[in-house]
């Protein structure tokens, strides 16, 4: 299982080169290969928080496939993201909503670099939360700096359940 | 040695206030399956009941016929599927209009207690009955002994949002003992506080005991109460200790009543979930 990630991961990692040649911040999300019963892919948000919580939207992967909107039921389960500015929002959002995914190492489709450059400098933090049909929920968090400093880079946390290794950085 | 007699004559008069206190305990209560929704439109269901623990019903259902939904934008909205069980009401509201909703069961009226020539205690309306084809001014004999009137106001209720939190259905109707939100009643989270201003016919209701207690009760030996008092402005703040539903009763009594009646109380009590955070 270790393996098949960090192969993934890498092949992942040089994807991603190639596509987003342009940004020079990269992140991943990694969703573990769990030994579950039934098992459904997660939904994931990903977003920023200013120090008075203003958000901005960077990510969520949900059931965007099902008919009539279906999908966006579950979306409430994301707890912390639906009240940070989900429930505000009306679906599907161009460049940020995206399919759920399965396991292994996903890099975010998002222009971060562009994105975080047009923000004020200050203390920040970067937001995962993952939840899952019929498993648990999942909130990580990297606490950044704008501007990024890459000499901080790559910054990263780790999950136990819902979410595994999460990675910002920089790709030359 | 103890005769059974003398056990019997000793623990009967426990027996009967024991049965007294739960009888004057006993809870009305409206509670969704869930609180906060996402989707373009959704389904919440409900269970009402009268219980001493809560939420398990096992006493008696609640009578589904006075409660009353309304939408976001006011409307009042048509319960689905509703069926009462022997223990539990339970019914459906589909919501389609993003906001916040308010579901509830709200009465208020004069209530009359006298004694008539043969000593014996009389109530108007009769007790757990509504005042049907009588007034005050043909049913109660204004001359009778020991004759108090009370207005008395009543409010059961609960709130359910789809999307984005909304604050026009909260709106107090000024009547009755009525909770006004400074924190909306659907942003509840664990170990955050959540602040309240309690109502009595549209003017700050000082000194209205509150009492807060979490569902699950069955699972846990001891109530775990919160027990405040409402401040001069009405106001009262709680600190959720723990995720889950949570109950929570006020009750309020002043002399500011309009004649006839000489008390003024009111009852009032809110099903609020509070989720992890």
């Amino acid at each position: 299982m270790k393996i098949g990630t960090l192969f993934c991961g890498f092949i992942c990692a040089l994807a991603t080169t190639a596509v987003h040649a342009k940004s020079n911040l990269q992140l991943e999300v990694t969703i573990p290969r769990l030994q579950v019963a039934e098992y459904h892919q997660p939904y994931v948000a990903v977003w920023l928080e200013n120090s008075q919580r203003k958000v901005t939207q960077i990510a969520v992967w949900y059931d965007i496939e099902m008919e009539n909107g279906k999908g966006e039921e579950w979306l409430a389960d994301l707890r912390q993201w639906w009240r940070r500015g989900g429930r505000k929002l009306s679906f599907p959002i161009d460049g940020i909503t995206g399919a759920t995914k399965g396991p292994g190492m996903h890099t975010v489709d998002f222009d971060l670099s562009k994105s975080l450059n047009q923000l004020p400098a200050g203390k920040y933090t970067l937001r995962i939360e993952a939840a899952r049909e019929v498993g648990g929920r999942e909130l990580l968090q990297i606490p950044i700096t704008l501007p990024i400093d890459n000499k901080v880079l790559p910054l990263t946390v780790e999950g136990n359940t819902e979410l595994g290794l999460v990675r910002l950085s920089a790709t030359q | 040695m103890f005769s059974k007699k003398i056990i019997q004559t000793t623990l009967l008069p426990i027996a009967l206030m024991l049965v007294t206190a739960q009888t004057n305990a006993h809870r009305a209560w409206i509670k969704p399956s869930e609180t906060v929704l996402s989707g373009e439109e959704n389904y919440v269901t409900f269970d009402a009941a009268v219980s001493n623990t809560l939420f398990i019903p096992e006493y008696v259902a609640y009578r589904p016929n006075s409660i009353a939904a309304y939408a976001p934008n006011g409307n009042k909205l048509t319960l689905e599927n509703v069926a009462t069980g022997k223990y539990r009401s339970t019914f459906d509201l589909k919501l389609t209009q993003t906001g916040t909703y308010r579901i509830a069961s709200a009465s208020a009226g004069i209530r009359a207690m006298w004694r008539d020539d043969e000593g014996k205690r009389k109530m108007w309306p009769p007790r757990g009955q509504s005042a049907q084809g009588e007034t005050f001014e043909t049913a109660v004999p204004k001359n009778a002994k020991e004759l108090r009137v009370s207005y008395s106001a009543r409010r059961v209720e609960t709130f359910v949002t789809l999307g984005e939190p909304s604050t026009e259905s909260l709106k107090p109707t000024n009547k009755g003992l009525e909770l006004v939100p400074v924190t909306h009643p659907n942003d509840l989270y664990a170990t955050e506080s959540a602040e309240f201003i309690m109502l009595i016919d549209g003017s700050p209701a000082a000194g209205a005991e509150v009492e807060i207690n979490r569902g699950s009760m069955r699972y846990r030996n001891q109530q775990q109460s919160i027990n405040l008092t409402t401040d001069e402005n009405g106001n009262f703040s709680v600190t959720w200790p723990k995720a889950g539903m949570y109950f929570i009763e006020v009750s309020y009594e002043d002399d500011k009543a309009q004649a006839p009646a000489t008390k003024r109380q009111g009852k009032y009590s809110a099903t609020f979930e509070v989720l992890p955070l």
